[in-house]
């Protein structure tokens, strides 16, 4: 964990502290540095497993894996790997699979890198189109709130959902080195 | 471990599927979109059978979270050359996490058997078993011969690492055997026998 994640690790916290109530036993994830203070928690956790996968729509089918298995999962992921998970969506719809994703936008604030714009410009749309019910959060104070209702979404409902979190929330992506 | 470089396939799919679920049949199987789907089912129909008819690429992936889920059980991932290839990073995914409990099963036949039978890469020059190998899935063999299914079994029970077998069968049509397309009846089945309620 770098200094800067230390500073602003609030909400970061409550993430882990929200899965680790809500029972969730498998986290994988494709690496990204708003989701990386969960990850680390995740990994130094005896009662999760953390699986970092080669790409996220691995995550999709090892949540089916595991919810076939008993165990709540959760995918954590950036805007541009929704992309890659699109048909393997349809494997929750077909088999109505209970599933949580919580997504860290990119292209959409202070961002840097133009090539991030379009497929977050299109990361609601294809969520939605795929069946997902989509929710958003932008203040820091409600992360916890919103993770907690969307876990109760998914696994006690047996909705698919997706947490869109804010990259106005992450912050500015520092590209120079101080 | 055999070599089958050079060598003609004489495995019958069907038969050595047969065979393997009779060799476990304590097994929970995670058959992949396609062929390996219909072999499964008609070696018998049984609740701990998760069969699929879309998410091409994705039955190691399933294979994997079910095995991290259920670490006392065994888990075979019974999946095609096609299959398999277009999750080949799931391998190195499952080479990270080394579940001890699963076995991935490829009834390589060296074509796209859904879709008239066009060559796929295992026919061009891919090697699973190398491929598994370099992703830390250290157990991997190539197997030959239909009596081998004794290897798939040993490694099934025993539960100490994940493998992989690379099994060359017939690239032949065999008679349709069709599960149910019904996914929310497949997946309640599977896992009421895991003792888990429905939502």
């Amino acid at each position: 964990m770098s200094d800067n994640d230390t500073a602003v690790a609030g909400w970061k916290e409550s993430i882990y502290q929200v899965l680790k109530r809500g029972k969730i036993q498998q986290v994988a994830y494709v690496p990204d540095a708003g989701h990386a203070h969960v990850i680390n928690r995740c990994h130094d956790d005896p009662d999760m497993n953390a699986v970092v996968l080669t790409t996220e729509e691995e995550g999709v089918a090892l949540g089916c894996g595991a919810w076939l298995g008993g165990q709540r999962s959760v995918l954590l992921m950036q805007s541009s790997g929704v992309g890659n998970c699109v048909n393997m969506f349809s494997l929750l719809n077909s088999c109505r699979i209970p599933f949580l994703t919580l997504i860290t936008m990119r292209g959409e604030f202070a961002e840097f890198n133009a090539w991030q714009t379009p497929m977050s410009q299109a990361t609601e749309g294809v969520l939605k189109a795929m069946g997902f019910r989509v929710v958003r959060v932008t203040d820091p104070d409600e992360v916890e709130e919103v993770v907690d209702a969307a876990l109760d979404s998914a696994f006690v409902a047996g909705e698919q959902i997706a947490v869109l979190i804010s990259q106005r929330l992450i912050g500015r992506k520092k590209w120079i080195k101080d | 471990m055999s070599q089958t470089t050079g060598s003609t396939p004489n495995i019958n799919r069907r038969e050595f599927v047969a065979q393997l679920m009779k060799h476990c049949p304590d097994a929970l199987v995670i058959p992949g979109l396609g062929s390996s789907n219909y072999d499964l089912f008609a070696a018998g129909d049984r609740p701990e059978n998760f069969y699929m008819w879309g998410a091409m690429g994705g039955a190691a992936s399933i294979g994997l979270g079910l095995a991290l889920a259920q670490p006392s059980r065994e888990v075979i991932v019974l999946t095609g050359d096609g299959e398999m290839l277009m999750g080949m990073g799931s391998l190195a995914t499952i080479g990270a996490a080394q579940p001890k409990n699963l076995t991935i099963v490829v009834l390589d036949n060296g074509h796209f058997g859904e879709t008239g039978m066009q060559r796929s890469h295992t026919s061009l020059g891919t090697d699973l078993v190398n491929v598994a190998k370099g992703c830390n899935i250290t157990h991997a063999a190539h197997l030959s011969k239909l009596e081998q299914v004794t290897e798939v079994k040993e490694a099934v029970t025993a539960k100490k690492g994940t493998s992989l077998f690379q099994v060359k069968v017939k690239a032949d049509d065999v008679p349709r055997a069709l599960p149910t397309r019904d996914g929310v009846y497949v997946k309640n089945r599977f896992r009421a026998a895991l003792g888990f309620e429905p939502v």
